[in-house]
């Protein structure tokens, strides 16, 4: 039976990582996300499925007690924004070495800095090429909606366990705040970890299983590396994820991701309006990129739009892809700021269609 | 191999079942080694192995997980009562003990430290301290003496400067959720056993939900301190006792 609500972004991640069968939540309050917490909070998941809620004394605590949960084999899960998530790269970077899952939510707004409490998505190069020290990666999801918040968190579980690696849900503080229908998926068992690499209490006839990021040799060092990488290659094979809209005759390509593909793809609605042959991609993964789609579509079109919250950063990814096939170029506000239809409408006139 | 020649009837004493039989990469004459065993034996005597998991620091105990024969997480420096924290909320029936060193439980994890202990979390802290870094080559740490020369204070600690010695077994006695609190050391006999009694108590009272307990070791550093380990335990009872008294400093009440 369909379970339909009217719900915020953030509270919706929240409940929907109780319905995912998360055993613990550590989390600290950071504007545009503090719902997270506080639904979690005021709903009681102890009494309704065992799941544990902590808020934190920094976020840097919080990351630390997810590494502790998720090392014991448990789903483990924290939220914050831009600057919390700043607080929470070294513990990202321990959680990723160690090769341990948990999910982390960040509800971006603008920086640099203390920056601004409204949305932006100015920390893609943050969760996409690394944030923390060393050569790792996060599986980095965008949601563009209310309803993709709630699927990805449960999805979010799954690539987390299923690759042992950290998963971001990178929402930002337009869907985080904003109400939408939501169809929220049935309620999932927790289940009691019995993994190998869990610490768990050591058994009789095996040696002890400790959970860590050293290795004091650098031979054996760059194995980690080496099998963390060849790890990375099947997650960019498996788990590419995005969404195209109108491509198949598209002579132009705008994309965008998050809350911005919103505001992107009315833009494509109103040049299409104008007789324009345009088409948008929208990369749901941020990691692994959609690298091959955007290649192939810069075989068909005349030039590609990026259109994000920040002063560029995707574009990066976009050009990389595309290998100077077609022109690529970038419009975007940042700082808090939210382009409108009309202002990518008329970027991409000037910058692809007439440029 | 050893155990062949013995007669089962002869045997006395034996390596603890709670530690690997890896050889201890500390240097001769550091307290390290007894502090591990006293609390190995702990764990063996209440027969806990399989429901204890510890938590590693960073600094010269980072490869404990090597030689407590439990399950271990090696935390980043400073955030073992965070990972602690994170271990006992998902397993609350576990035992659960951290072992950090002075840089990383008094300076840069002060804020996990007593939040830990405010939250009065069910975990068993156990606090080396031997007043310097010894992992990095003996630089300054919060809990270096007065006058007391390290690398970065190599003309003694200067406390107008650089601060005075932080007393933080005290401090965290002062909370409430800071259920036993002790300093204890063991250079000699008679200390290592009264320090494995209060390691004993400590675990013991995990099972009762009772509180932090935080237990304190005042050691010895010979490299660092530059000094034979048998002058490095005389410069420690004339020192570091006068300064950290040993002798429990928050009991429970009765």
């Amino acid at each position: 039976m369909k379970e339909l609500r009217l719900m915020k972004g953030n509270e919706a991640l929240a409940e929907a990582a109780i319905r995912a069968g998360a055993d613990a939540y550590f989390g600290y309050p950071i504007t545009p996300q503090s719902e997270v917490i506080e639904y979690l909070m005021a709903n009681k998941p102890e009494d309704r499925t065992g799941m544990v809620v902590l808020q934190a004394e920094s976020e840097v605590a919080a990351i630390n007690m997810v590494y502790g949960a998720a090392g014991c084999g448990k789903k483990a899960v924290t939220s914050s924004s831009s600057p919390g998530i700043s607080l929470k790269q070294e513990g990202l970077s321990y959680i990723a070495g160690a090769e341990l899952p948990c999910v982390v939510v960040n509800v971006v707004r603008g920086g640099p800095g203390l920056g601004t409490i409204q949305p932006s998505q100015s920390d893609y190069f943050q969760s996409v090429k690394g944030g923390g020290h060393g050569d790792y990666k996060l599986i980095v999801l965008a949601p563009s909606s209310v309803q993709e918040s709630v699927d990805y968190m449960r999805l979010a579980f799954d690539l987390a366990f299923k690759y042992r690696n950290p998963v971001m849900i990178q929402s930002d503080g337009i869907i985080g705040q904003m109400m939408e229908k939501v169809e929220l998926f049935e309620q999932q068992k927790r289940v009691e970890p019995d993994y190998e690499w869990a610490t768990i209490g050591k058994k009789k006839d095996k040696p002890a299983t400790f959970v860590t990021s050293l290795q004091l040799q650098a031979e054996e060092q760059e194995k980690v590396n080496l099998r963390l990488q060849k790890k990375y290659r099947e997650v960019e094979k498996n788990e590419v994820r995005f969404e195209k809209v109108q491509c198949d005759d598209a002579e132009y390509l705008l994309t965008a991701f998050g809350s911005c593909a919103r505001i992107t793809r009315k833009a494509m609605e109103m040049a299409r309006a104008k007789g324009y042959k345009v088409g948008m991609l929208r990369p749901q993964t941020l990691y692994p990129f959609p690298t091959e789609e955007f290649n192939k579509m810069a075989e068909q079109v005349k030039g590609i739009l990026t259109v994000e919250m920040n002063a560029g950063q995707m574009v990066e990814d976009v050009k990389l892809s595309v290998c100077g096939k077609t022109k690529v170029e970038y419009f975007g506000r940042f700082g808090g700021m939210i382009p409108s239809p009309e202002e990518i409408l008329n970027a991409l006139e000037q910058k692809i269609i007439g440029g | 191999m050893s155990e062949n020649l013995v007669n089962p009837e002869n045997l006395v004493y034996k390596k603890t079942d709670a530690m690997t039989d890896r050889v201890l990469h500390y240097c001769p004459g550091c307290g390290h080694g007894t502090a591990h065993r006293i609390l190995a034996e702990v764990i063996d005597e209440l027969q806990i192995q399989d429901q204890t998991i510890g938590v590693a620091p960073v600094g010269c105990s980072v490869l404990a997980y090597y030689y407590f024969n439990v399950d271990m997480q090696e935390a980043a420096h400073g955030r073992a009562p965070a990972v602690a924290t994170g271990i006992k909320r998902v397993f609350p029936e576990k035992y659960v003990f951290t072992y950090q060193g002075d840089g990383d439980l008094a300076a840069i994890g002060t804020a996990e430290t007593i939040h830990a202990c405010n939250r009065g979390e069910n975990i068993l802290v156990v606090f080396i301290n031997n007043g310097i870094y010894g992992m990095t080559g003996g630089q300054m740490a919060p809990t270096t003496l007065e006058g007391m020369k390290s690398s970065t204070s190599p003309f003694g600690r200067d406390v107008k400067s650089m601060g005075s010695p932080l007393k933080i077994t005290e401090l965290v006695a002062q909370l409430p959720g800071t259920y036993f609190a002790t300093r204890q050391a063991v250079h000699k006999p008679a200390n290592v056993r009264k320090a494995k009694r209060a390691i004993k108590k400590a675990m013991e009272y995990q099972k009762h939900n009772k509180g932090t307990c935080f237990v304190e070791i005042v050691s010895n550093c010979p490299s660092n301190w530059k000094m034979t380990p048998v002058q490095s335990n005389e410069w420690m009872e004339e020192n570091m006792f006068p300064f950290y008294p040993l002798g429990d400093i928050k009991v429970p009440e009765k």
